[in-house]
């Protein structure tokens, strides 16, 4: 085994066994833990009509509470676009 | 792939136009109804690229061109990042929703609870849900109609 296929196990290792015991300490799904329940959906759903104005919450999240998300897919769809039009621009004539 | 047969085509014709206003209604009440710039940006998108499957990608490109479509779509991102940028300027903090309850426009704050929604509020939402619908239009667009004028050229459908 050469030495960065050793590299490669080892990093690896590492990696599954940091996502095994986060699985492990994952929030059970659907049951109702009372005191340990997330508090952003609940301020979301109270105050985004007048915090952001918009009637749709989704959107209010999606522009406004995570405005960088949204500038990262729309980053995301330029590169693709770029991407295709490059690839193919040599076929055109 | 020049085209399909004359019924397709005036079927085609006759859908485009509320495929289009069912898309742009889609982008304009982002922020009062389910949808966004995205979606709606992808139903005219698919409106689009309907006209392209009925009347062949050689007639369309001869319509659109694909370099028109790229300006389209750097304009939407330029808008998009230029508000955001506005934001910074005027309220100190990226993605500032700084026309929320200035005596601008877009400035109805609504009532809290369930109501009809009133279209002249939210801020900078409506402003980046057009930005980014142009910005989904003419980059989906674009990417399949460079696609199937490739697939055409490459000898991969009917002259």
């Amino acid at each position: 085994m050469s030495k960065r296929n050793f590299a490669a196990v080892i990093f690896f290792t590492i990696v599954a066994v940091f996502l095994f015991f986060t699985a492990l300490m994952m929030h059970p799904f659907g049951i109702f833990d009372e005191d340990n329940q997330p508090e952003m959906d609940d301020h979301i759903i109270d105050n985004s009509q007048t915090e952001t104005g918009a009637n749709n919450a989704v959107t209010g999240v999606v522009f406004d509470y995570r405005g960088f998300d949204t500038l990262g897919e729309a980053t995301v769809l330029f590169t693709a676009v770029a991407g295709v039009i490059l690839v193919f621009r040599r076929l055109k004539k | 792939m020049s085209g399909m047969s004359k019924i397709v085509k005036t079927i085609s014709s006759i859908a485009f136009p509320f495929v289009m206003i069912y898309g742009l209604y889609i982008i304009a009440h982002g922020h009062l109804t389910p949808g966004g710039g995205f979606q709606g940006g992808a139903i005219v998108a698919s409106g689009a690229a309907m006209i392209l499957v009925s009347y062949g990608s050689v007639w369309t490109m001869g319509k659109v061109k694909e370099k028109k479509l790229s300006i389209l779509e750097s304009t939407g991102a330029i808008v998009f990042i230029g508000t955001a940028i506005l934001g910074l300027l005027f309220a100190g903090v990226f993605f500032n929703n700084f026309l929320f309850d200035s005596n601008l426009i877009f400035n109805i704050v609504p009532v809290k609870g369930s109501t009809v929604g009133i279209l002249n509020s939210a801020g900078t939402l409506p402003i980046m849900n057009f930005a980014v619908g142009l910005k989904v239009v003419a980059g989906l667009f674009a990417i399949v109609l460079v696609m199937a004028y490739a697939t055409t050229k490459m000898g991969g459908g009917k002259k």
